[in-house]
């Protein structure tokens, strides 16, 4: 059976340690989000998690959800928790309290979605994409539309989705035909099929809260031309009461790889009535504030499958005896070691831990500067915006790429008995995989990173991350105790540097080039990212490892420090090569010879 | 109606407890602590009985170091309304407890007090008996369920072989079982309220009671580690043995 703790020491180690923790509540606004207050907020989600959603995660996976009529059944036990959610008020952590949120630190928010995440991908779109709704309407949606649905979204009584794939429109949003006409009282007429739909129709709410990208009569062609309309399931009436049934309805549900808890949907908009949100055909610009959001929560569900599948990897390694160790048997009064003995398991637990951990302080650390959003300063508040902005693509590919990849070392660790569906091992493998291709796929954030975020303003988001990186590098050069984690992060980050210089220009020639290296230069970026934190968590742990270090914590962080410096960052050569070789080998293959 | 539920703070019920390596105690730097999983139940309980409406006030109080406002903020978060930690840093076993919540039951005057029936550091299973006894009160231990009815309270007990009914006239002590209820779960809105709701701190001193400790721990060791079992010939073999080696039949 899959077990899991919430890692909430180093949850607290990240946050309280390796960051200002304690300083978030001198922000204006999150006076309250004090370190006690965090502590019992983090326990009590660990809480739920581990007793509510896991129990939930399995069986909803062999279950499904099924579709009949036009309604859609998600798997037992799931109306139940998503209620007791709602109760306890999970879902209007970082909502304002204006709306009847609680108005947290979206850093402990962050840490708190990856709890979902490893306890039940699926439950946590449910939440997920209302906190997304809620975060683009907030953003843009009239004081009328805000008054009316935001209170019903952030108590989740209501659940939101963002209707933006099309059959012939999914990366390319210029491509989409759903029609907007308006009517005479002010609203509009949608018309036009949606599909992949997550939460699009489901028995966990009673009304169902759509944002669709659509076109009005009059929009210019392409990108330019598209605008964002709220459209309820049930119409709404002014005392708040649920009115008649609108025009909207659930076609069918997909049949998925993974995340089979949630139901993905074909919506049917028939002349359904919706309001306009945000100004005409500045539809794309509401859908950016939601994206960049879920981009963030996206790359902590990579985390959250990391750790989760780490954990059991780790607790079956320990159990399985099987051979004996390489140098004798390390337990002789057992028939075979535990094959945690051997040194290719240990590689990828390692692996596994090196990764999740990494990950965990990356997301906290660009989710810690979207809390600057409240600092009083306005240069601090933009040049924390520009950090987000760089790093949003990074942890979204690197995350879910990550998570991936541990996912399926956690099966491997496990052998044949990975493969079966028993230990839940495989259902991380098929869970991770959704989250490198929704909300743009990898590919996608790789271009953003080296078309959109690397030129803007002559690299001036580059410096956000390159200035303290490189400030760091050189304050730390002379301390003999960090030479083994400074050094190599001081390579990597030169071969960072040099291949930032060769893809700026070489992309300025032909953008092919820049689009040829640039999911190689993503990981790269991610991978110094890492080395630069992990130098951090070294140095922070090395002189607590020397004293009342009962638990082991630091002593073990700093040796997981060492197996990331030695064994992980040793690939950024080979990303360098790969991405210095450019684009010819690429491009120059005869397409007809594919 | 108000009661007073008294919350100790133990290390978790999920840490894997280690000895001391010079046999004094148990090992608790750095260790996760939380509240005594008993005492939570006697919280829930008296939460369910204030939004039945039997009961108006609910006053929790801890004994111990200045980190168990942890434990009283997570009642108050639970529901109850205010808090009071009698703040030491000595050990106080539990007859000293029970003198020190009679001294708070005086100033408070509840009409029923509802504790965990033993904490699952020690498990002395005293705290509830000699508090009753000390108070003069009705005692109602183990409790599996409540009913307050005409200012008497019918406790099921959960003894031996079955349940045991008693009715109890208030005010009294309670002690809980772990089949009293269920806890909730705290919800977040609760959680940020609680920071807001009175907690005073006592110094144990200040309250003029004599809390030195009457018993001496002489030596803390781990169990005996389980051995291996062996495997016998036959079943006359293993009969002989259960009869002469473990002496069992």
């Amino acid at each position: 059976m899959a077990s899991y703790k919430a890692p909430l020491r180093d949850m607290r180690f990240v946050l309280f340690e390796l960051m200002d923790g304690e300083d978030i509540a001198t922000l204006p606004g999150y006076e309250e989000a004090t370190r006690d207050l965090i502590d019992s907020i983090l326990e009590e989600a660990a809480r739920f998690c581990e007793e509510v959603l896991l129990p939930l995660n399995r069986s909803g996976d062999e279950e499904g959800c099924v579709f009949e009529n036009g309604v859609v059944r998600t798997p037992k036990g799931f109306p139940e928790a998503y209620k007791a959610f709602c109760e306890a008020g999970w879902p209007g952590i970082t909502a304002s309290p204006e709306f009847g949120g609680q108005g947290l630190p979206k850093v402990v928010n962050g840490l708190i979605e990856e709890m979902i995440c490893s306890s039940n991908l699926s439950f946590g779109l449910y939440p997920g994409l209302s906190h997304g709704a809620y975060v683009a309407l907030e953003s843009h949606g009239s004081k009328e539309l805000k008054d009316k649905y935001l209170p019903k979204l952030v108590d989740g009584i209501w659940s939101g989705t963002m209707c933006l794939t099309e059959p012939q429109c999914g990366t390319d949003l210029g491509l989409c035909r759903t029609k907007a006409v308006p009517a005479e009282d002010g609203s509009y007429r949608i018309t036009g099929t949606k599909i992949f739909i997550s939460a699009g129709e489901h028995d966990l709410t009673d009304n169902i809260i759509h944002l669709v990208l659509a076109r009005l009569p009059d929009a210019p062609k392409g990108i330019k031309g598209i605008s964002l309309f709220l459209v309820p399931k049930f119409l709404v009436h002014d005392d708040n009461d649920l009115g008649a049934r609108n025009s909207v309805s659930c076609g069918s549900i997909e049949h998925k790889m993974g995340i089979k808890a949630s139901a993905t949907c074909v919506m049917n908009f028939d002349e359904a009535v919706g309001w306009l949100v945000g100004e005409p055909h500045k539809g794309m610009r509401a859908m950016f504030t939601m994206m960049n959001t879920e981009r963030l929560a996206v790359g902590l569900q990579g985390l959250g499958i990391a750790e989760v599948s780490y954990q059991g990897a780790v607790a079956y390694a320990r159990e399985r005896l099987q051979g004996r160790s390489l140098t004798g048997a390390k337990y002789p009064e057992k028939p075979a070691d535990p094959i945690i003995v051997h040194p290719d398991i240990r590689r990828m637990l390692l692996t596994q831990r090196a990764y999740a951990e990494g990950c965990r302080a990356l997301g906290a650390w660009v989710a810690r500067h979207l809390d600057l959003h409240h600092h009083p300063d306005a240069t601090m508040r933009q040049q924390a915006e520009e950090f987000v902005s760089l790093m949003t693509p990074v942890v979204k590919a690197l995350l879910t790429d990550l998570g991936s990849e541990a996912a399926n070392l956690g099966v491997q660790v496990f052998g044949g008995h990975g493969y079966i569906r028993e230990h839940g091992m495989e259902q991380y493998v098929r869970d991770a995989r959704i989250a490198q291709i929704y909300e743009g796929t990898n590919g996608v954030q790789a271009l953003d990173l080296v078309g959109r975020k690397m030129p803007a303003d002559m690299g001036r988001l580059l410096r956000r991350f390159f200035h303290p990186v490189s400030n760091y590098i050189e304050e730390k050069a002379s301390q003999a105790a960090l030479t083994e984690f400074v050094d190599p992060l001081g390579k990597a980050f030169t071969r960072l540097q040099q291949a930032t210089i060769k893809v700026a220009q070489a992309g300025l020639r032909n953008p092919d080039e820049a689009g040829a290296a640039a999911t190689e230069y993503l990981r790269l970026f991610g991978l110094t990212a890492l080395a630069y934190l992990w130098a951090r968590m070294a140095e922070v742990s090395l002189p607590k490892a020397e004293r009342d270090d009962v638990q082991g914590f630091y002593a073990a962080k700093v040796a997981t420090a060492r197996f990331f410096m030695q064994r992980l960052l040793p690939q950024t050569g080979a990303l360098f090569s790969s991405i210095m070789a450019g684009s010819k080998s690429t491009m120059a293959f005869d397409e007809a010879a594919f | 109606m108000k009661v007073l539920v008294p919350i100790k703070r133990v290390i978790d019920y999920n840490v894997k407890i280690r000895v001391k390596a010079d046999h004094s105690g148990v090992e608790t730097a750095n260790v996760k602590y939380s509240a005594n999983p008993f005492d939570e139940i006697a919280v829930e309980e008296a939460v369910r009985l204030m939004e039945a409406g039997i009961v108006s006030e609910i006053v929790v109080v801890s004994i111990g170091p200045a980190a168990a406002q942890d434990v009283l903020r997570n009642a108050l978060a639970l529901g109850a309304d205010r808090a009071v930690l009698v703040q030491t840093d000595n050990e106080i076993q539990p007859l000293a407890v029970a003198k020190l919540l009679k001294l708070l039951c005086l100033q408070e005057s509840p009409r029923l007090v509802i504790l965990g029936k033993q904490a699952i550091d020690d498990d002395s299973n005293q705290t509830g008996q000699a508090l009753a006894a000390l108070l003069n009160w009705p005692q109602g231990t183990f409790a599996s369920k409540l009913v307050i009815e005409d200012g008497r309270i019918e406790v099921t007990r959960e003894i031996d072989g079955g349940l045991e009914i008693l009715s109890l006239a208030l005010p009294a002590v309670v002690t809980t079982d772990l089949r009293l209820n269920e806890p909730r779960y705290l919800s977040l809105p609760n959680i940020m309220k609680a920071k807001k709701k009175p907690l005073e701190i006592r110094p144990a001193a200040s309250l003029d009671i004599n809390v030195e400790p009457r018993l001496i721990t002489v030596r803390v060791e781990e169990p005996q580690q389980r051995q291996a079992g062996i495997k016998v010939a036959d079943v006359t073999t293993l009969l002989n043995k259960l009869k002469h080696e473990a002496k069992v039949i």
